[in-house]
């Protein structure tokens, strides 16, 4: 009797198995064929986990941007952007399933995405074999556009951001130390670094410490007191808003002296969260700014705001242009082939809300940044950098 | 800023961790050493407490003690129900089976937490329930009100769990059964409630450790369970599983030892360090450092 249970249990678990290969993130039917009135998009944000605020308002930019172009008509003849999002739920590994899945079963023509540089990096080399165009809104490691001619992405590269704070730090803040506190299973993260020290020792700067750490640790006190011992004038944490607030948190408990800077990661509302007041008087370069006061950007807050009742960050800005600069390549491409929407995007000429987007040989653009500065748990514009 | 007060000052940062551990690891050891079980669901009870008391916090709008003691009368219950209905069935089974279960459970409690609408997969902010307050010690050396809280309240948990263990009958038949369960039973001591009692007690210093994890770092996450556990388990392994002090012991060392890691430039080392601490002293003493070695009388 006990061995025919066994024996039962083994093979129902054995069947199980088969099972597996059902489900993913939403489970759903084979995706039906497009309409021919429809085109579909795919896109790779992370709804849920460590950078889940930026996959939402990515989302949310996209979301708003298909509908302005559908309500307007559509694109090559009335034919309606329809957007399918896959959660990669903030992790690499569930990055290459999403695009696989959006190429092979939803056949989606071009895919917005992904958000963080590891998660695309993951991604491109997928979308490069089947030859569909990605645009990556906000991942600004210069290595995802180098994986090959169809990757292309929305926003400036870490070689410019890290000299725009090298520079706001030694020109505008005036110092000449500086300390790094590097994430070391980002690539963001070590690459932004990277072009940070670079930029600040030519400039004349020291970098006294850099430290490591990873994205699981939640104990920062070790590292920054060596970080207080080297006594610098700035520290610079290129990380996400998920590790940056319990780290300038932590940094306050310690009596850290320094003035903290970051790049774009640090956008997020959650940051305020997690750090409390110890952000205030940090400095972080960015893609946009609400305060920017051009027509675009009036336009696109008045839309956002009556939408999702909320301030749209720098990820909502870059969205809302990546779809509206795909929605025109294709317009401009004449068709759906990848190739075509390829070439229109390579050639593409473009003016958004978060500035004018040309590309160069590498398929990047050449922008401004801008500066922000925390004060009084806000964010406060502070500068304009261009190129 | 000097090499004393850089040592100084590691060194507070060390002990504020350790402590942590060791109160995680006295659930550790006591478990152990009374059905000879190593509980490795016990990170998500202390994870489990840490949001319990979040919500206490913000949802129920109560201050950090009664936030804290809520947190662990809930977790209490949780590991009585979870000792019932897991481990007691497999008392007389093989030792494997029992430990698969444990396994079982930690993923089961952390997909739990994933999958409920209030906890998902992102990180939330702890409130700082204490306005901040810095205490300097001597020049460059400071610790935290939040720290020298959780130093306190770990302090005094270890010293009322010591009491309860010695000078307490239920502590006596707790030391009784550990010792030799069928004795026990025949002296007449109710074993099946000693042993709840104890689960119930070992998860409860859990949750406060949870909640005061919570309060120093600022952040709940439903994995945030995973490391302290499997660390909290090394300190309990070092200092000797199943004997109390060397739980205490053994977590501070951790911390410590973890701490003067980073101190020295390895804080990419940190969590390996750990891990190579429990492999050697395995191999040198494997009943840790307070353990004697118990031989066989046939």
């Amino acid at each position: 009797m006990k061995r025919k249970l066994s024996l039962v249990l083994v093979v129902t678990m054995v069947l199980s198995l088969a099972l597996t290969g059902c489900g993913g993130n939403q489970p759903q039917a084979p995706a039906a064929p497009a309409a021919p009135e429809e085109i579909k998009i795919g896109s790779v944000f992370p709804i849920t986990g460590a950078i889940a605020t930026f996959g939402q308002s990515s989302l949310n930019g996209t979301q708003l941007a298909f509908e302005e172009i559908n309500n307007a008509g559509g694109v090559l003849g009335g034919r309606k952007l329809v957007l399918i999002n896959e959660d990669n739920q903030s992790k690499t590994e569930e990055t290459a399933t999403a695009f696989q899945k959006l190429i092979t079963q939803d056949e989606v023509v071009a895919i917005l995405g992904s958000v963080a540089s590891s998660h695309s990096l993951a991604g491109a080399p997928i979308a490069q074999e089947a030859g569909i165009p990605m645009l990556s809104p906000t991942s600004t490691n210069p290595r995802v556009t180098q994986v090959g001619d169809f990757i292309f992405r929305a926003c400036f590269i870490d070689p410019f951001q890290g000299q725009v704070m090298a520079k706001f730090a030694l020109e505008t803040l005036g110092v000449t130390t500086a300390a790094m506190l590097v994430e070391q299973d980002s690539d963001y993260s070590k690459g932004l670094a990277a072009y940070f020290k670079k930029a600040f020792e030519a400039g004349g700067g020291t970098i006294v410490a850099e430290e490591g750490y990873k994205s699981t640790d939640t104990d920062f006190s070790a590292i920054l007191t060596r970080v207080k011992a080297a006594n610098p004038a700035v520290v610079f944490v290129p990380a996400y808003y998920g590790t940056v607030g319990p780290i300038l948190r932590q940094a306050q408990e310690l009596e850290i002296d320094a003035v903290f800077l970051g790049g774009d990661g640090w956008d997020s509302d959650k940051l305020f969260e997690l750090a409390g007041d110890a952000a205030n008087g940090g400095f972080f370069s960015n893609h946009y700014s609400p305060d920017a006061g051009t027509p675009e950007v009036e336009a696109f807050l008045a839309a956002y705001q009556a939408k999702f009742n909320a301030v749209p960050d720098a990820l909502a800005a870059l969205a809302y242009d990546a779809a509206y600069m795909l929605a025109q390549a294709i317009e401009e491409a004449g068709s759906v082939d990848g190739v075509a929407i390829r070439d229109a995007l390579a050639a593409i000429n473009f003016t958004g809300v978060s500035g004018n987007v040309t590309f160069d040989e590498n398929r990047n653009p050449v922008k401004s940044a801008v500066i922000i500065e925390i004060r009084d748990g806000r964010q406060v514009y502070k500068a304009t950098v261009n190129p | 800023m000097t090499i004393t007060q850089q040592i100084l000052q590691q060194l507070i940062n060390g002990i504020s961790l350790g402590s942590v551990y060791a109160l995680i690891a006295l659930g550790y050891t006591m478990v152990y050493g009374i059905i000879k079980l190593i509980n490795f669901a016990h990170g998500e009870i202390f994870m489990i407490g840490a949001f319990v008391g979040f919500f206490a916090i913000t949802k129920l709008g109560m201050s950090f003690f009664p936030a804290m003691f809520t947190a662990m009368i809930f977790c209490a219950i949780l590991g009585i129900l979870m000792e019932r209905l897991a481990y007691k069935p497999l008392r007389n089974a093989h030792r494997v089976a029992a430990l698969m279960t444990a396994v079982g459970l930690s993923m089961l409690f952390q997909n739990l937490a994933l999958a409920h609408s209030w906890i998902g997969a992102s990180a939330k902010g702890f409130p700082q329930v204490f306005p901040l307050q810095r205490f300097q010690l001597m020049e460059n050396v400071n610790i935290s009100n939040d720290r020298i809280l959780t130093l306190a309240v770990a302090v005094f948990l270890m010293i009322a769990l010591q009491f309860i263990v010695h000078k307490t009958i239920m502590g006596k038949a707790m030391r009784a059964v550990s010792l030799d369960k069928d004795a026990a039973r025949l002296m007449g001591i109710n074993v099946d409630k000693t042993i709840s009692f104890t689960f119930a007690l070992g998860s409860s210093l859990a949750a406060a450790a949870g909640v005061l994890f919570a309060l120093n770092y600022g952040i709940v996450v439903y994995q945030m369970g995973l490391l302290p556990g499997l660390k909290a388990f090394v300190a309990a392994v070092l200092g000797g599983i199943g004997i109390i002090p060397g739980a205490m012991v053994g977590g501070l060392l951790l911390g410590v030892t973890e701490s003067a890691v980073s101190a020295a430039g390895g804080s990419m080392f940190r969590d390996a360090v750990a891990f190579a601490a429990l492999i050697i002293m395995l191999l040198v003493k494997p009943t840790g450092l307070f353990g004697k070695n118990v031989r066989e009388k046939v």
